[in-house]
């Protein structure tokens, strides 16, 4: 670019000045890394030295910055400049804090701030001012789809913070699983006795908030486009299909029970008397309406019932549902109250494994046991009539008395769990579509590439990740609450809608200003791919975690801004590296890497190329260096946004101009991942298993390139790591390929 | 006391729970406990107890009556109040094994040859005579409680702390006779007898 100045400005603070010859840097700058403009400052990011950046941005004209001070996790306020591309150069952090004060070392420290400075400034030279994303949309209102509690809730708060709100529902009425209810679970002090289900009172403040609109007995049977930019077919049973755009999307489909006649041991299906959780609410509720007591479903008197937790639950036999629903407990318990209010003489027995009741369900147990619920400890082995009524036969687990039984039992109840209503699960293999537990009907019909709904997570659940982003699904500006999301009962279904809606609202802002969602919020740089060089092998497309990539007419990839976090893992897995982002590309790293300064072969300075990833790795390095934790001086590191988008070029470039080793620290990947990106660490992982080749052909030891799963909290760890990498680089010798 | 047993079974109908929760001292939290283990983890003889409190509870709420009543367990308890100190139930544990123990004994059910039950019996008939424990009479029967020989054997084996006690005036020899009681002993036979009419009734016991 022509009217490109990159400017490069030093800090002297926190002890940068003592320890490094910044005057040298400030020449290593000017001379070999070209900076137009080099100044340095005795506090870099106080108002004065800030002031000074600014002044030669307006009036110098520097549109690259290149602030070699502190990391770029710190200061990020203070260094913002909106007009021009900023590069940050980490000498405080990863280099005078992680090398010893020592004036042995001091030749050392030198050297590798130079190389970073050389680096920052090659970077600055391959970065562009990001632009907002041109096709932003600004579409802010939100669909909620499901109009049961987690729904409703979504759809209330999304209204109360100034939304306008579609509210689709499947059936007739809005309510769902907690219509069916005859009692809840307390919400309120004092946690005993159960309440009424909340459902009318929900609907009625629907009703009166005309920010939203509901479609009853309506499904979504068309959904395309982006966040702040989707457009949603919703059919109504007995009416016309409407088109609506809307900018994010909450799905709040719920669960169904678990069905119970897949546990023929325990009766169900064999005697009317058992039923499941919901059968006991039915005739709960039947019973209420005519302010009646409830009987067995052949009208006799009900004297005694046995409720059965975790039946076809926590299985590990993988039969039946391997979690824990966490809310069955609860509810038995709340069920046993029925009964208790209805005569305390009724025998009301809970045979548990483990009494799990999460939130204030402590208070709500105990006063079952203050109403005389026995709790009994035990594994129920059987079912069976007997005579006019069952026996229940069980492993009495605190007498350790394998044929305990309790007989003459009127009601059974069986505690199966939470199915999620997820649609289909698009990354099923042929062979397990036919999983009769997931049901395969789609809820959202995506006319995304990928597949009609949102990827599931674990047991048919959709969601990203239960602890790290909750309610963020892998489809952007499209968020799961409630039991769809992960098992859980109402209190906690509200709280998690109330979380969606934030996340929705969040979504539909930054789309709106062209901007990334979480984790990257508010970056602005988008991929752009150079058409002329696309062979379209799809890679991109297939390997998007998030679905951001369809294919246009032409079968050229058709990036979806709006869907985009970023990661860029489309330009790790681009065969051709045609793909870009503004500030971050293979330009950007590829000249940081060649622009590091590579001692000839007997120096016994052997170079070792470190790509961290910026989410945990990175800020663990940074950590690591706060602690004063000393690594290896050979390192150079360069964060990337995700090993996902670390292209194979990087590696072999650096290999060939002569890094004696390559290390690439990411989040763990598999079942139980960590990776921000979902999917990156384990396509980085599944690149570089290929690797071994390449070295080979390159006359290499395998070694030289090593790819590590470290956490954010690997903070002693990544220093130790490095220096034994470090070692065995030693160990092998220096690369061959110096000086070419 | 066999009687008292019976109609007691036939009152309750083998609801063994609500019949703790009648008629045993603090019998009203045995259904509060969580089965948590901590009072069996927290008492110092623990492993000695054949069935720990988290069990005897358990037992209770299975209807499991004879065999709870019929134990050596709660006679186990040394009153050390670790278990109570601890439950995150705060049920008051040692209060109820001496409740179960007592309502055992008084329906005959308490094994006959446990020497804490044994050795609380002489106590009480002691104490409950004179209004004052006579010392020297409760050492010679706890010595004697398993015969002639027994006793003779044990007197042996204490005499050196006997004859120190002696000398410094802790133990006087002539006890036996010379024990001297309460000022009113008629006044405590009287409240005693009080004392009993009124748990009877409350316990069921009235015949």
């Amino acid at each position: 670019m022509a009217d490109m100045k990159v400017g490069a400005y030093l800090c002297q603070g926190c002890g940068l000045a003592e320890r490094l010859d910044i005057k040298a840097l400030a020449a290593v700058a000017q001379k070999e890394g070209k900076a137009q403009v080099v100044r340095e400052h005795e506090f870099l990011c106080n108002g004065q030295g800030v002031a000074m950046i600014q002044k030669d941005i307006a009036e110098e004209g520097v549109n690259r910055v290149v602030i070699g001070a502190c990391s770029r996790r710190a200061k990020v306020e203070a260094f913002h400049f909106p007009a021009a591309a900023i590069t940050r150069v980490n000498l405080r952090e990863q280099v005078i804090w992680s090398q010893p004060d020592t004036d042995e070392a001091r030749e050392l420290t030198q050297e590798m701030a130079a190389d970073y400075i050389r680096m920052g400034c090659a970077e600055a030279k391959k970065t562009a001012v990001p632009v907002p994303n041109p096709a932003a949309g600004h579409n802010k209102r939100i669909l909620v789809v499901g109009g049961g509690v987690t729904g409703m809730t979504a759809a209330l708060e999304a209204a109360r913070g100034g939304y306008d709100v579609l509210l689709v529902e499947k059936e007739a009425a809005l309510g769902g699983f907690a219509a069916k209810l005859f009692r809840r679970v307390p919400f309120a002090e004092p946690y005993a006795e159960p309440q009424d289900n909340g459902v009318a009172s929900l609907a009625a403040a629907i009703k009166a908030t005309p920010r939203i609109k509901v479609f009853l007995g309506a499904t979504t049977t068309r959904t395309s486009g982006a966040p702040g930019n989707f457009s949603v077919d919703i059919t109504t049973e007995s009416g016309p299909t409407v088109t609506e755009a809307v900018g994010a999307i909450v799905m709040a489909t719920g669960f169904r029970p678990y069905d119970a006649r897949r546990l023929p041991e325990f009766g169900f299906g064999a005697s009317p008397l058992v039923v499941d959780q919901a059968g006991l609410e039915a005739l709960a509720r039947a019973a209420g309406e005519k302010g009646q007591a409830i009987t067995r479903p052949d009208g006799k008197a009900v004297k005694s019932v046995a409720f059965v937790q975790c039946a076809g639950q926590r299985d590990a036999s993988g039969t039946h549902l391997a979690y824990c629903s966490g809310h069955c407990c609860n509810t038995s318990i709340k069920q046993a109250m029925y009964f208790k209010d209805q005569n305390p003489d009724i025998d009301t027995a809970i045979i548990y494994t483990d009494l799990r009741t999460p939130g204030n369900g402590e208070d709500f147990y105990r006063s079952a046991q203050r109403k005389g619920v026995i709790f009994t400890k035990g594994q129920v082995a059987k079912v069976e009539s007997a005579g006019d009524g069952l026996t229940v036969h069980f492993h009495d687990l605190i007498l350790n008395d394998e044929a305990a039984t309790i007989s003459n039992v009127d009601l059974v109840v069986l505690a199966t769990g939470q199915v999620p209503n997820s649609g289909v699960n698009i990354e099923a293999k042929p062979a397990e579509g036919a999983d009769a537990n997931v049901p395969s009907v789609s809820v959202l019909n995506l006319t995304y590439r990928q597949g009609p709904d949102v990827p599931q997570l674990k047991y048919g659940f959709t969601d990203s990740h239960f602890i790290c982003f909750p309610y963020e699904t892998r489809r952007t500006g499209i968020y799961t609450a409630g039991p769809v999301r992960r098992p859980m009962d109402m209190v906690q279904a509200i709280e998690d809608a109330t979380g969606a809606a934030l996340k929705a609202i969040q979504s539909v802002e930054s789309a709106s200003h062209g901007r990334a969602v979480h984790p990257r919020a508010g970056d602005l740089s988008y991929p752009s791919f150079r058409r002329e060089g696309c062979t379209q092998c799809k890679r991109c497309t297939v390997e998007c975690p998030f679905g951001a990539i369809d294919e246009d007419e032409q079968r050229y990839p058709l990036f979806n801004e709006g869907r985009c976090r970023r990661c860029g893992t489309c330009m790790g897995a681009c065969p051709v590296r045609v793909i870009s982002f503004e500030n971050y590309s293979v330009d950007t790293v590829g000249a940081q890497i060649k622009a590091v300064d590579i001692p000839d072969e007997f120096s016994e300075k052997p170079r070792i190329l470190l790509l961290a990833c910026e989410n945990d790795a990175y800020p663990a390095l940074d950590m690591a260096g706060m602690n004063r934790r000393v690594s290896s001086a050979f390192v150079r590191t360069i964060p990337v946004r995700c090993l996902g988008s670390v292209n194979m070029i990087w590696i072999t470039d650096a290999l060939n101009s002569g890094y004696d080793g390559v290390m690439l620290m990411g989040c763990k990947h598999g079942d139980d991942y960590q990776c921000h990106f979902v999917k990156g660490s384990e396509l980085a992982n599944y690149r570089m298993s290929k690797i071994d080749d390449t070295l080979k052909n390159l006359n290499l030891e395998v070694d030289r390139v090593r790819i590590m799963e470290v956490a954010i909290a690997d903070i002693e760890r990544v220093p130790t790591l490095i220096d034994e990498y470090a070692a065995k680089i030693r160990e092998i010798g220096m690369s061959p390929f110096k000086g070419f | 006391m066999g009687d008292q047993n019976t109609s007691m079974v036939q009152k309750y109908r083998n609801d063994f729970l609500k019949e703790v929760e009648a008629n045993v001292e603090e019998g009203a939290w045995v259904k509060m406990c969580m089965q948590c283990g901590v009072c069996a983890g927290s008492c110092p003889l623990g492993p000695a107890w054949e069935h720990p409190p988290q069990e005897i509870f358990m037992m209770i709420r299975a209807g499991r009556r004879e065999e709870v009543l019929k134990s050596e367990s709660m006679w186990m308890c040394t009153s050390c109040y670790n278990c109570i100190v601890r439950c995150p139930r705060e049920l008051p544990i040692t209060h109820i094994m001496h409740g179960l123990a007592n309502y055992a004994h008084r329906l005959g059910l308490a094994p006959k040859m446990n020497p804490t039950r044994r050795f609380a019996k002489i106590f009480w008939d002691n104490i409950a005579k004179s209004g004052r424990v006579n010392e020297l009479e409760l050492s010679v029967r706890l010595y004697f409680m398993d015969g002639f020989k027994a006793g003779v054997l044990k007197g042996l084996a204490m005499k050196d702390i006997g004859i120190g006690m002696m000398k410094t005036g802790r133990l006087n020899p002539f006890g036996l006779f010379a024990h001297k009681g309460c000022k009113d002993i008629k006044g405590i036979h009287k409240m005693l007898k009080k004392a009993y009419e009124i748990e009877d009734r409350k316990k069921g016991f009235v015949a």
